[in-house]
């Protein structure tokens, strides 16, 4: 633990991509804290630099074209940034482990489970094939795949979609890691089990008594599940606060507009609401506010000037020139 | 997975049928014999000639025999090569092309595989573009000019090795036969491994890897190579296809006893005998080696069933 | 959460589908633009590619040459790819720029072979047999393999399975064999005929993986949106086939096509090198090579100019089918 009682502190994280078509910006200048035994949920839309920001958190990033520009990730007092190639791997799927959206693909094809599942805890713990193996058994029968022993030597084509993101899930928690990542771990998965993976992340969080951050563009899996959310967009974070704050009280209008885009059952027939417009460019940023082009409440002022990031509350704070205002209307219509 | 090999077994039989057939018809169809020479032989001789090679009788009836003498492994005598069988041809000229082609394989393998996932690791670097350049020049020097500039070079401006000599394996005689004879694979293997190891280092699963905490090493060791080597191992059934005919060239220019070389010169020859022959047993190894191929990549990849 | 454009979306559409602009258009109710062309788009990114380029350059090059060089060295030096000398001192191997007596001669760039030929004449000439055989022998490849693919792919079902199966099974088959019998038992009378025998033969070789190609282009374009679209529109199907199946397969047709050639142009090469491609008085590379093999020890030079040029010619080939299967579609590097 860091000694302000955070698990992970990451403060100003700049990570950029060298393209054909210019520097991409995905990640610029993201801040936010994970406390000890709490889940943050992330959330965005597609080209938001939220997958990006996790990647960095692991040093996860192809070098070239990638590079993790400048900032600090503060990890139990160290700085992963500045660690070395060694000591960020022996943090890798020992301390901090992470889950990604696609199970069809994140398996490797042609390794059988037991053995993808054996070489975390033979690399981090030095368990024996023996005591590995015995391990894996025992992770599999915690995530709920019936008849563990018998199906640990099957491939993963031969396991469901579902299942295969349990799979993936016993592989993180084999070392119980104090923080646990999840990349939209429910994007590719049917509804029904989707429900079923997220109580199962929220039962062992809540077993292990690790950290989770969340990621995920969909506002109805972080409603349930964080005590924490960012909102990023196009690489910044434009609003942070704990939950049920945010979505009783948000404070940027951006972060109204995605609420207003969940469809309300109870609503009257009418329009689906969407923001207009379409994320911007990251290669061609304009120094102003990003959101600016498809925001309803912009001014010229939004067009000029890159906005302050207003400290709200003691846990809220919004990126916009008009923060204030926007948190004190959504106060009203509550 | 049984009933496929049986199935495939099985099409062995009626595929040499066929081509021994066509090989044979080819042969009778074409103008001379393999008796006329220079010189025009009197009516008497032709006669005996052809009564004593059963060449009198009719097509069908010779047909019915070379077919019955295959199906009976007796290829019958060689016409140029007096007193020798076939099959005795065949015993002494095998283990000489094969030997060639063995370590000319193993040896692009062993070249190809390396370099190619090293060029794929270090993506546009030097060692890239360098394996690569290569590789285009394996490909696009023939065979039948490498082999006489590397004896140019090396055997007989460096005398360093034999330039026409057949010594059997770990003699320096094999060194340029089979090195000529590998390069274009070398070239193959190495880009068929770059492209393979380029497009599985992008995937998912290795992205996971990774987030295990592996080594760079493992990760490629352990998990990329498998999948990288799949388009490798597919190539390997056609290869050999193409080893055969790349091999008749080399034999020539090495003056090697091989089988390529008793095939060319049975064709010139028209020794229809050893033709029929060779091109019997090539057929069946080439088959056959395909079945194993297949069968290895359902081991390897263990998605395929079949 | 979904985020659509508050504007009707523009559909891009290339000017070789113009013709179906009108319907779009009505089926749509969306402003038709006309983008880069694809043609376009990959001539540009072939440009860019300096190898290609290259290679390109050394192509047209050596064509030019092949095509203009004999008759130009005949009526500069009287020497064409058979003209033996009369002065028996002369009909020997010379050195390249070299005549009797070691002086320097600038008649003979290349040297001469055993027969006092000039092997410059002979490479150019050999290049025009090599050039022609690769070329028609490829069109033949093509003609066979495309007919063949786009009928197995368009008509699809068991009449697909079977000839693909007949494919699969060619495809194993070293039946370069079977054409080294076919070569060397029935020579044809002219040495046009036998140049016949050789693009039928080389052509019937290299038109399998064609074949594979093709049958895969039309299956998958078979299904295309913009082809259910267009029928929905009633487009008929001819046009369907002509203006917008063909230009998609295209790509990787004409890819293929271009990395048909080298293969074709090594093929012919070592069958006359084994004495079964392209026979004398004809020359070809691969002839003039195994010419040059036998003299090696002595007359390297013999064999060292056909054989570079031969293999600089293929290996600009390469280039440029490497260059244009970047070039038409930077997905397709699957080797």
């Amino acid at each position: 633990m860091n000694t302000n009682g955070n698990l992970l502190e990451v403060k100003d994280l700049r990570t950029y991509f060298e393209t054909e078509d210019g520097v991409v910006k995905a990640v610029d200048g993201v801040s936010f804290e994970v406390r000890q035994g709490e889940t943050l949920g992330i959330v965005g839309e597609s080209g938001s630099g939220k997958s990006v920001a996790n990647l960095s958190l692991m040093r996860l990033i192809a070098e070239p074209p990638g590079k993790i520009v400048s900032g600090s990730i503060t990890f139990r007092g160290r700085d992963i940034l500045k660690l070395s190639p060694r000591e960020v791997r022996a943090i890798r799927g020992k301390q901090i482990a992470m889950i990604f959206q696609d199970p069809m693909t994140s398996l490797n094809p042609f390794m059988r489970i037991s053995k993808q599942l054996m070489e975390v805890t033979r690399l981090h713990l030095g368990h024996s094939k023996g005591e590995a193996r015995e391990h894996a058994i025992r992770m599999l029968e915690v995530v709920g795949i019936p008849d563990a022993e018998a199906r640990i030597d099957s491939y993963p084509h031969e396991f469901s979609g579902g299942m295969r993101q349990r799979v993936i899930i016993a592989m993180a928690l084999s070392c119980q890691p104090e923080l646990l990542i999840a990349d939209e771990p429910t994007t590719a998965l049917d509804v029904t089990i989707q429900a079923q993976i997220l109580e199962l992340i929220k039962r062992l969080k809540g077993e292990t008594g690790a950290s989770v951050i969340l990621v995920t563009h969909d506002l109805g899996v972080v409603a349930g599940m964080t005590d924490h959310i960012i909102v990023m967009y196009a690489g910044k974070v434009f609003e942070r606060a704990p939950t049920s704050e945010l979505f009783g009280q948000p404070g940027n209008p951006y972060t109204r507009g995605l609420l207003r885009s969940v469809p309300d059952p109870a609503a009257e027939q009418g329009n689906l609401y969407q923001i207009p417009g379409q994320p911007p460019d990251l290669a061609r940023l304009p120094g102003a506010c990003p959101f600016a082009p498809r925001c309803e409440r912009a001014e010229e002022i939004c067009r000029r000037e890159f906005p302050p990031f207003v400290q709200l509350t003691s846990e809220h704070s919004s990126l916009c020139h008009f923060a204030d205002e926007v948190f004190a209307e959504s106060q009203e219509a509550a | 997975m049984l009933r496929f090999v049986i199935r495939r077994v099985i099409v062995i039989i009626p595929m040499l049928f066929i081509i021994v057939s066509l090989t044979w018809a080819l042969i009778r169809l074409a103008p001379g014999n393999f008796y006329t020479g220079e010189k025009k032989l009197a009516p008497a001789i032709e006669r005996n000639l052809r009564e004593k090679y059963g060449l009198d009788k009719p097509w069908y009836v010779q047909y019915r025999k070379v077919l019955w003498n295959i199906a009976r492994f007796d290829f019958g005598n060689s016409l140029k090569y007096e007193g020798q069988s076939v099959n005795q041809i065949l015993r002494k000229a095998l283990p000489v092309s094969a030997t060639l082609g063995l370590c000319a394989y193993l040896f692009a393998l062993a070249v190809g595989i390396t370099s190619g996932t090293l060029a794929a690791l270090r993506h546009n670097s030097w060692i890239d573009y360098a394996s690569m350049a290569l590789a285009m020049l394996g490909i696009s020097v023939p065979n039948f000019v490498l082999g006489p500039l590397l004896v140019l070079v090396f055997a007989l401006t460096l005398f360093w090795l034999p330039p026409a000599l057949w010594e059997g394996f770990p003699s320096r005689s094999i060194v340029l036969p089979a090195l000529t004879l590998s390069a274009i694979y070398i070239a193959y293997i190495a880009r068929l491994t770059r492209s393979g190891m380029l497009e599985v280092m992008r995937s998912d699963y290795i992205r996971t890897a990774r987030a295990k905490g592996l080594s760079e090493r493992e990760v490629v060791m352990r998990h990329a190579l498998r999948g990288g080597l799949l388009p490798v191992v597919s190539f390997s059934g056609p290869a050999l296809a193409f080893l055969i005919t790349g091999s008749v060239v080399v034999e020539k220019v090495f003056a090697l006893p091989g089988l390529g070389n008793y095939f060319i010169n049975a064709c010139f020859n028209r020794d229809e005998p050893l033709i029929i022959g060779i091109v019997a047993f090539i057929a069946v190894a080439v088959l056959v080696f395909n079945l194993l191929v297949d069968i290895s990549y359902g081991f390897i990849d263990p998605r395929i069933r079949y | 959460m979904p985020v659509t454009p508050s504007e009707p979306p523009s559909i891009l559409i290339g000017p070789e589908y113009a013709f179906a602009e009108e319907d779009v258009r009505e089926l749509v109710g969306a402003e038709v633009i006309v983008g880069p062309s694809l043609w376009r788009d990959a001539w540009r990114r072939l440009m860019k590619n300096k190898l290609a380029v290259l290679g390109m350059v050394i192509v047209i090059a050596t064509v030019i040459a092949s095509l203009f060089g004999p008759s130009l060295i005949k009526a500069a030096t009287g020497y064409s790819y058979d003209s033996i000398p009369k002065d028996p001192m002369l009909t020997k191997s010379f050195a390249p720029f070299r005549a009797p007596g070691g002086k320097f001669f600038w008649t003979h760039p290349m040297g001469t072979d055993n027969a006092g030929r000039d092997i410059l004449a002979r490479v150019l000439s050999g290049g025009q047999i090599s050039l022609m055989v690769a070329l028609i022998s490829t069109l033949v490849s093509l003609l066979i393999g495309v007919s063949y693919g786009a009928t197995a792919g368009y008509i699809g079902g068991r009449l697909d399975d079977l000839m693909m199966r007949i494919v699969d099974v060619l495809y194993s088959l070293p039946y370069v064999i079977i054409v080294i019998v076919l070569l060397a038992m029935l020579p044809a009378k002219t040495p046009t005929g036998q140049l016949a025998e050789l693009f039928l033969a080389l052509g019937a070789v290299s038109w399998l993986t064609m074949a594979r190609i093709v049958r895969g282009q039309v299956m998958s374009l078979k299904n295309q949106e913009f082809v259910l679209a267009a029928r929905a529109t009633g487009v008929s199907t001819p046009k369907i086939i002509l203006r917008h199946l063909v230009p998609n397969a295209l790509g990787p047709v004409i890819v293929y096509a271009t990395l048909t050639v080298p293969t074709v142009m090594l093929s012919e090469a070592f069958l006359s090198f084994l004495g079964l491609g392209v026979r004398p008085p004809r020359v070809s590379w691969g002839s003039l090579a195994a010419e040059g093999a036998q003299n090696l020890s002595v007359y390297p030079w013999q064999l060292i100019f056909p054989g570079v040029t031969m293999a600089l010619m293929l290996l600009s080939l390469n280039f440029v089918g490497d260059g244009l299967r970047d070039a038409l579609d930077p997905q397709m590097r699957k080797s």
